[in-house]
């Protein structure tokens, strides 16, 4: 129909050039495809970006300094913390009145809190001072350098108002700092010492950790895979139930369940000694360990590999191993160089599932990973629920978040996303 | 699309159930504790009498071990929906270091006791920080294999750290607290001594050393049932847990288990009112403090499991179990024969350093 | 029926292979009762004997692998009781099993005929490898079934349970499960919970894919990225700022709207949950998107059906299977979820999880086992139930079982 508009622009049926009415067209493609993806994009965005995004800011965030001791940040921005001199009076007078008015509102052992995460002790000199300070007459009462010398003997020690001067900013880089094992020292970041560095090995421990999981995850998954698809449909179907039983099994069920297994009174070794294979004095120890942890985990992330191999190998034609072979292949070039290649796609769907799905895990760690088999999520967790230093935990969350963002991206540009096939 | 029906069916369905379950609100409070034995001697000795006499609903929530995170994102939240919790001593401090518990005046809000003793000194130091109110004494102290321990059963604390003597695994707590006062103690260190040496890096290093030397015989455990499991599987020759827990074990389910109260480390459990609750809520919760924490309530919970009622006044009237028949009173890590020598740990020390020693303690294990 | 012709196979030749099994199983109990070397010689000894005289009555074959798994049950029996005789059935099942498996060269039987003895052993070994791989992966299911009848309150193989005497077995905990109010609440939560979050979650995610597999998105990473989101941020940490949202949420519900307590805390977890599943949903359905032919619905358009149809009629049943696992993986998500619903959740909506992680944390109590234990034989009931369905459509459709 073109052919005939030789002149003018091409139109569509309706009269319009064809190209707006394309242009229209994509558009109205485009519209409908964001209508469709807007429920549940809002829906993940309000119910979960946001409160993540909120978490994760606490990494940064510290105006709770300069909030409750405004008089005090103010005073003490001219101090000289490298002189080894405590502050004069007017900066004892001004955190006086700072302390007067955050007691009455019952938050000065907050901030006291705050600062114990930097400085040990820091806590109770908050609380002794607030206790005293409530029922000071301001006016009348001072000089305070020496009352609050004589409440708690820490209020003469220039390091705790050099940390109180240190961390008065509304953002600080302190609990990244901490994450990374490092401190804010006299001249910029220093290492923390080396008996409270723990967070570089417990990063590097996960990454090891859950990289060695992916890789037996790869082993085991394999040939379980490769026989599911390669069986007639009914009997692949009924192992397939096998797959899909220890899914149905609460995790923390089969958590404790290899526990059973795996301790030295366990079934695993009970048996190995009735075997004689291991001296009852000898018995193998599995758990509490960095093994233990790797056995459970396998197991339980193992389906999440199957699946996705196995959904890949269906697709593979068994004709062209067999094309392979008759072309004079041995069995493992016929293997290594037809088969193995086209299934790769499903080694990497279900490598980046099951790494990102065992770097985030932490009950599992904590039952059966002893001392050396911990996860950096098991601090995030012991910070978030016990230490209650959230600062923290965001910063190591964020941290962590960003290692797997980095992978994804990597996945991504890789492999690709959409090659994902769970099943 | 018939699926689609039918659930949204059962969705509705669900939640008329639910509203038809809900209670009438301002007859109801939400009490948090442990759960497990724990809650059913509170439900038993508080809940049920208290909810008898002023027709008060108790919802039990099992959410202690997560209450300080969980009061303290209520509260920055402004939607606080617990009345009373129960937590231990340590994590009451830190409640009310944070402003997150209400302060208390013991003796307004508290019962006296029957004699006409004010409150403050029945309970006397146990009323460690403003806002709690101290419910039990319970300690944590070692259970040891009575079977595998040879002829000699270990008589104090220093055996943990005799391997050749003991040989086996032990279990301890994966924190520093009480670990490394029992490591000082058997360095050597007097016991009025320990927070001072354990003041200085030097005591720390010490004490961290004295773990050391039984750092591969030892199972570390996170929840206090695992400790009971573990010398029920025969994995520990001894181990640290709650002596509530190795009561049960040895009384309930007649394991072969001894108790060895040597040095055990008292410690506090009780109540604290979240701070932000409205008026006639605060009203109640502090109603039902004031009947659940008197004498005669105190000593009730004795008979279900065998921790220390905390005011002095209620000691006399602890009697026997509730289904097992035998008496209480020397189960209690009170007991004047179990409390020879005991550590107080010390809650103002531990506030403060308790992060600072937990980062070491934690470099300490991952090396 | 087989593919390849057999024939039997030389005593000798037979009796080679079965004997070194026979040595390898001889070298565990030698070892048990204290000599490795004369373990191994008695097996292999006695397993060449017994596959001589087994081969010379090969017509008799049902009668001898009887007697011989008779005689391995008493020898077991005579020397080490109950469970001993049990292992020896065991093993004389087996080994009347093999010897007769190679002796009439039955291994071959349904393999193709031009495989080199080599491949065949590959053929088998593979097998055998992947049978342990299963024997893995249902490890924790065969521990925790005789576990749950334990009658103690441990998670400990009781001297009595290994002499299988009935004093240490019990139901106790089953009846526990039956009459604690708690576990039968948690049960009904989960049962709640999770069917609805997932119902949400795999609504929203299969319209989301289907919006994403169109080719002109802009933003496409991007969006894919936040949709998954929820499977990459560490569970703690999700918890912890779920856990503000919800109790903002909650106090608009309960104080402006008007809903009941009972009512907002379900809505907070399941609500919760449905966004923990999105990921396995958008991740399966956009996978099977890929393979989606878009000239179908094309065609569905150009003769008259509306996108509604078109949806419901075309595209929806040919993406089913990838919209049924993601519904999978997200009930699973939610029906086994502890971390988030120990923050968002309170007392009244505790989930099974919930119930067996304070289980396990206040005192061990084998309920949990038990309650494993009957939800793996629900779920082996459901599997096999639709296996079975499936293969009767099968069947009606008239197409034969691949």
């Amino acid at each position: 129909m073109s052919d005939t508009t030789d002149t003018g622009p091409v139109l569509a049926a309706d009269g319009t050039p064809l190209k707006r009415s394309l242009s229209r067209a994509l558009r109205r493609q485009k519209m409908r495809a964001l209508m469709l993806i807007a429920p549940l994009l809002l829906f993940v965005l309000l119910t979960f970006i946001v409160p993540i995004g909120q978490m994760l800011f606490r990494s940064v965030e510290n105006d709770i300094v300069s909030r409750t001791l405004p008089n005090t940040v103010i005073a003490l921005q001219d101090w000289d913390a490298d002189s080894g001199q405590i502050p004069d009076e007017a900066i004892f007078t001004a955190l006086a009145i700072d302390m007067q008015a955050a007691a009455e509102a019952k938050i000065h052992t907050r901030v006291g809190s705050r600062l114990n995460y930097e400085k040990p002790g820091i806590s109770s000199l908050f609380r002794k001072a607030g206790r005293k300070a409530k029922k000071w007459d301001l006016e009348n009462d001072g000089p305070y350098q020496e009352k609050f010398i004589k409440i708690a003997k820490g209020w003469g020690d220039p390091e705790v108002w050099r940390t109180i001067q240190t961390y008065s900013s509304k953002y600080t880089a302190g609990y990244f700092l901490n994450a990374a094992d490092l401190q804010n020292g006299t001249e910029g970041p220093e290492w923390r010492p080396e008996n409270e560095q723990i967070y570089i090995t417990l990063f590097k421990r996960t990454l090891f950790m859950s990289m060695m999981i992916t890789v037996s995850c790869i082993i085991l998954a394999y040939p379980v895979a490769w026989i599911l698809a390669n069986l007639p449909s009914r009997s692949a179907n009924l192992l397939m139930i096998l797959v899909l039983l220890p899914f149905w099994t609460s995790l923390l069920v089969r958590t404790s369940a290899w526990k059973v297994m795996l301790q030295q009174q366990g079934v695993i070794n009970d048996t190995l000694v009735w075997l004689g294979l291991v001296a009852d004095d000898a018995r193998l120890v599995m758990i509490n360990n960095q093994f233990g942890t790797i056995v459970a985990m396998t197991h339980i992330l193992l389906p999440f590999m199957i699946l996705p191999m196995y959904s890949v190998m269906q697709t593979i034609q068994p004709t062209y191993l067999r094309a392979a072979k008759s072309l004079g292949a041995t069995n493992w070039t016929a293997f290594w160089r037809v088969y193995f290649p086209q299934s790769i796609p499903g080694i990497g769907a279900g490598s980046i599932l099951v790494f990102i799905l065992a770097i985030g895990y932490y009950i599992t760690p904590e039952l059966v990973g002893g001392t050396k088999g911990v996860f950096i999520s098991n601090r995030i967790a012991f910070h978030i629920s016990s230490s209650l230093n959230w600062g923290l935990a965001a910063a190591l969350g964020s941290i962590l978040l960003v290692v797997v963002l980095i992978l994804y991206w990597a996945y991504d540009k890789i492999v690709g996303i959409d090659n994902v096939k769970l099943g | 699309m018939n699926l689609t029906k039918t659930l949204m069916a059962t969705t509705a369905l669900g939640f008329a159930a639910g509203a038809v379950a809900a209670e009438d609100m301002a007859n109801e409070m939400t009490i948090v504790s442990w759960g497990g034995a724990y809650s059913a001697s509170q439900l038993n000795a508080y809940h049920k009498p208290y909810s008898e006499n002023t027709g008060v609903t108790i919802i039990n929530d099992e959410s202690s071990a997560e209450a300080v995170a969980k009061i303290r994102a209520m509260n920055e939240a402004g939607n606080v929906t617990w009345d009373v919790v129960d937590v231990v001593a340590s994590d009451a401090m830190r409640l009310c270091d944070e402003g997150l518990a209400e302060e208390l005046d013991h003796d307004a809000v508290l019962a006296a006791a029957p004699d006409g003793t004010s409150a403050s000194d029945d309970f006397g130091d146990l009323l460690v920080s403003d806002c709690f109110v101290p419910q039990i004494v319970y300690s944590t102290t070692f259970g040891y294999r009575t079977d595998m321990v040879g002829d000699t059963a270990p008589t104090t604390v220093c055996d943990i750290f005799d391997t050749t003597k003991y040989p086996g695994k032990r279990s301890l707590q994966k924190r520093p607290i009480d670990n490394v006062e029992w490591a000082l103690y058997c360095d050597g260190v007097a016991k009025d001594e320990l927070y001072d040496v354990l003041s200085t890096p030097e005591g720390v290093d010490r004490a961290l050393a004295k773990l050391d030397t039984i750092k591969n015989d030892v199972v570390w455990w996170t929840a206090g049932a695992e400790t009971p499991q573990l010398l029920a599987d025969g994995e520990v020759v001894m181990g640290s847990t709650y002596n509530g827990r190795l009561f049960s074990a040895i009384a309930e389910q007649n394991q072969p288990i001894g108790m060895l109260w040597d040095m055990q480390s008292f410690d506090l459990d009780g109540w604290i009112i979240p701070a932000g609750l409205s008026p006639e809520r605060k009203a109640r919760a502090l109603d039902y403090l004031k009947f659940a924490t008197d004498t005669q309530r105190l000593a009730d919970q004795a008979k279900y499991i065998s921790y220390g009622p905390a005011r002095k006044s209620s000691a006399p009237l602890v009697g026997k179990h509730e289904t097992l028949g035998i008496d209480m009173a020397p189960h209690m890590p009170t007991d004047p024969a179990n409390a020879s020598n005991v550590h107080i740990y010390d809650y103002e020390w531990w506030a403060d350093n308790r992060d600072d020693l937990d980062a070491k303690f934690q470099a300490w294990l991952a090396k | 029926m087989s593919l390849t012709p057999v024939e039997p196979r030389s005593a000798s030749f037979t009796a080679g292979i079965t004997s070194l099994a026979g040595g390898f199983a001889g070298i565990f109990i030698g070892t048990a009762q204290g000599s490795t070397f004369t373990g191994f010689i008695v097996g292999a000894v006695l397993l060449t004997i017994l596959t001589y005289v087994a081969l010379l009555m090969r017509s008799k074959e049902k009668v001898v692998r009887w007697i011989i798994l008779l005689a391995f049950g008493v020898a077991g029996y005579v020397t080490g009781g109950i469970s001993s005789g049990i292992m020896g059935l065991l093993m004389g099942w087996f080994f009347s099993w093999f010897i007769f498996w190679i002796g009439e060269c039955r291994y071959r039987g349904h393999l193709v005929p031009y495989l080199t003895p080599g491949q065949v052993l590959w053929h088998y070994t593979f097998r055998v490898i992947c049978g342990a791989i299963f024997v893995f992966l249902i490890t924790p299911i065969l521990v925790v079934l005789p576990l749950s009848f334990n009658a103690q309150d441990f998670f400990t193989f009781t001297p009595e349970m290994l002499s299988l005497d009935p004093e240490g077995y019990s139901l106790k905990h089953y009846r526990n499960f039956f009459n604690s109010s708690d576990w039968q609440l948690s049960f009904r939560n989960s049962l709640i919970i999770a069917p609805i979050a997932t119902v949400i979650s795999v609504s929203l995610g299969t319209l989301a894919a289907i919006g994403l597999s169109q080719s002109h998105v802009p933003g496409r990473r991007a969006i894919m990225a936040i949709l998954i989101s929820p499977m990459i941020v560490p569970l703690i940490i999700s918890a912890t700022g779920m856990f503000f949202f919800y109790s903002q949420v909650g106090g608009f519900l309960e104080g402006t709207i008007g809903l009941s307590k009972t009512v907002v805390g379900y809505i907070k977890i399941v609500l919760a949950h449905a966004v923990l599943g999105i990921p396995f949903v958008i991740i399966t359905v956009t996978a099977t998107l890929v393979g989606f032919d878009r000239s179908l619905t094309r065609a569905a358009a150009n003769m008259g059906a509306n996108p509604m149809t078109t949806f419901f009629r075309v595209q929806m049943p040919l993406i089913l299977p990838g919209v049924i696992s993601g519904g999978l993986f997200a009930f699973i998500t939610s029906f086994d979820e502890v971390v988030v619903v120990l923050f968002v959740g309170s007392a009244r909506q505790k989930t099974l999880p919930w119930q067996m992680f304070t289980g396990l944390r206040e005192q061990i109590s084998p309920t949990i086992l038990a309650v494993a234990t009957i939800l793996v034989v629900i779920s082996i009931a459901l599997l096999t139930v639709v296996e079975l369905l499936r293969r009767r459509s099968e069947r009606l459709r008239g197409m034969s079982p691949s």
